[in-house]
């Protein structure tokens, strides 16, 4: 389980989340949803401890991530997956090269590795491409290595930050089914930050939708599409007018 | 922060940056699995493809000294003694401060840019969330080969610089091989050679810990990683010089 608790950060002067309080359940998909700058990747980067809190604390399986040893915190992130907005591929390094990684790392042997790799390349549809570069890639493709690079550790929990940004329809109902079904092989919890109002109702067990730092929504998706609440509202009201909530 | 406590705040910052930088360079040190497979590959990088730039500079250093130095000793002092400046100039130091000089334009404007890009396009965070530690994954290697090859890079250089001058000499001047040998050889001290690599290896590691660090801090997107990249130009030009300097101090 994860639990944001009175979780504070700002950017110079400039406020994210202000007393951010959340509990991710277990075994469930859990969309972070909101207008754009309201800091739903921000609190996603605190899970793995690539940010630190001005206040408060991110609870991981109990563990505080902001207090953990730098051995603890490294161990943490192996049960975690990650994938980024721009798939953060690494250029010099082949698809294959990329998704086996953080295998590497973890002392399986070479041919272990090649399998693994292979199974998670197939996984995403892209079995074949492993010798392949990422700048030899479309935008759909590079996101599925990165969802594939990213479940390469049979992680416990996989988080998304803006999985279907900058993709056509076709290929972010895709991705979204890339992620339901990554979330079935694995059994894992899965945290999603998205403003794609079609992605998140697709995907979500549950919503929790931000505005201006804090959580001011949160329920399943029926309860999201019923809400009173006047932000919640107008963003969905927003997004009727196309793929997203777009409200820059 | 208090008033009084503001003059400090650089100070503190520069304390807090650079113990965070050296205990995770020690932590990624003790990380030779990750690091091992890079080294040689930035050896080949940074050492072997650095070589033409290294070279071509050689080439000229050691003849425009057997001109100047021939100019400067007209009638006054021995021409033989052309052999002597260039040889001791070029091992001591024109060899490898300026071939630090030209690798820091090189070797620390490569290693900002490739690090500050990895930056602003997030895939240093995604080598954290791999678990792979950045500073053992892609500072150690860089760091190590940089150490590693530049005596090699200076080395080479000083062979060519000695013979370019040699070459001039002999053809361009009144002075024979016999007499520019006996002139490389008179003053000659095995110190010359170790000083100045010890030096060129003291520059590696400053160029590529300028390259790395500024790299590493590039902030938001193109022109962050092109003001990273000039940082870490500047900055390991005056390592160089700063280590020049200090070198000269104590050793010689």
């Amino acid at each position: 389980m994860i639990e944001f608790q009175r979780l504070s950060k700002r950017f110079g002067e400039r406020p994210v989340l202000q007393d951010f309080t959340l509990t991710i359940p277990e075994g469930q998909t859990t969309v972070l949803m909101g207008f754009s700058g309201t800091g739903k990747s921000v609190a996603l980067k605190h899970i793995v401890g690539l940010l630190e809190p001005d206040a408060g604390r991110v609870l991981v399986d109990g563990l505080v991530v902001n207090e953990l040893s730098y051995d603890d915190l490294m161990r943490l992130r192996t049960s975690i997956g990650f994938v980024f907005q721009f798939s953060a591929l690494f250029d010099s390094l082949s698809v294959a090269e990329n998704v086996g990684l953080g295998l590497c790392r973890r002392g399986l042997d070479a041919e272990a590795i090649r399998q693994r790799v292979e199974e998670c390349l197939a996984l995403v549809d892209l079995h074949g491409t492993g010798e392949r570069y990422p700048p030899e890639l479309s935008g759909g493709m590079r996101k599925r290595v990165g969802i594939a690079r990213a479940i390469a550790l049979r992680p416990r929990y996989i988080l998304y930050d803006e999985p279907t940004t900058g993709l056509d329809p076709v290929t972010a109902g895709a991705v979204d089914e890339l992620m339901i079904r990554a979330r079935h092989e694995l059994g894992a919890t899965s945290v999603v930050v998205t403003h794609d109002v079609q992605s998140a109702f697709r995907i979500a067990d549950r919503i929790a939708f931000l505005y201006e730092g804090k959580v001011r929504a949160t329920g399943t998706t029926r309860e999201i599409r019923a809400s009173e609440d006047a932000m919640v509202r107008e963003f969905l009201a927003g997004a009727d007018h196309g793929r997203g909530g777009g409200h820059e | 922060m208090s008033e009084q406590a503001v003059p400090h705040r650089p100070v503190h910052e520069f304390l807090a940056v650079t113990g965070r930088w050296v205990i995770d360079a020690r932590r990624a040190l003790a990380s030779v699995s990750t690091w091992r497979p890079q080294l040689v590959v930035q050896m080949r990088k940074l050492g072997v493809d650095s070589l033409g730039v290294a070279l071509f500079l050689a080439v000229f250093t050691g003849m425009v000294l057997a001109l100047l130095s021939s100019y400067m000793f007209t009638r006054a002092i021995p021409l033989y003694f052309v052999g002597t400046l260039v040889t001791k100039a070029v091992m001591l130091e024109l060899g490898p401060v300026l071939t630090g000089m030209a690798l820091a334009g090189r070797v620390g404007a490569n290693i900002a840019a490739e690090l500050g890009t990895m930056v602003v396009t997030e895939q240093v965070d995604a080598l954290e969330t791999l678990a792979v530690s950045p500073h053992a994954y892609l500072v150690t290697p860089r760091v190590l080969a940089a150490t590693l090859m530049f005596p090699v890079i200076t080395a080479l250089s000083i062979g060519v610089g000695v013979v370019s001058g040699w070459f001039t000499a002999i053809n361009l001047l009144d002075i024979t091989s016999a007499d520019f040998l006996r002139g490389a050889q008179q003053f000659y001290k095995f110190k010359d050679i170790w000083f100045g690599l010890i030096k060129s290896a003291s520059f590696g590691t400053a160029i590529a810990t300028m390259g790395c660090f500024h790299g590493l801090r590039a902030r938001g997107g193109a022109q962050g990683v092109g003001n990273s990249t000039r940082r870490a130009v500047v900055r390991g030009c005056q390592a160089i010089l700063v280590l020049d300097a200090f070198w000269a101090l104590v050793l010689l």
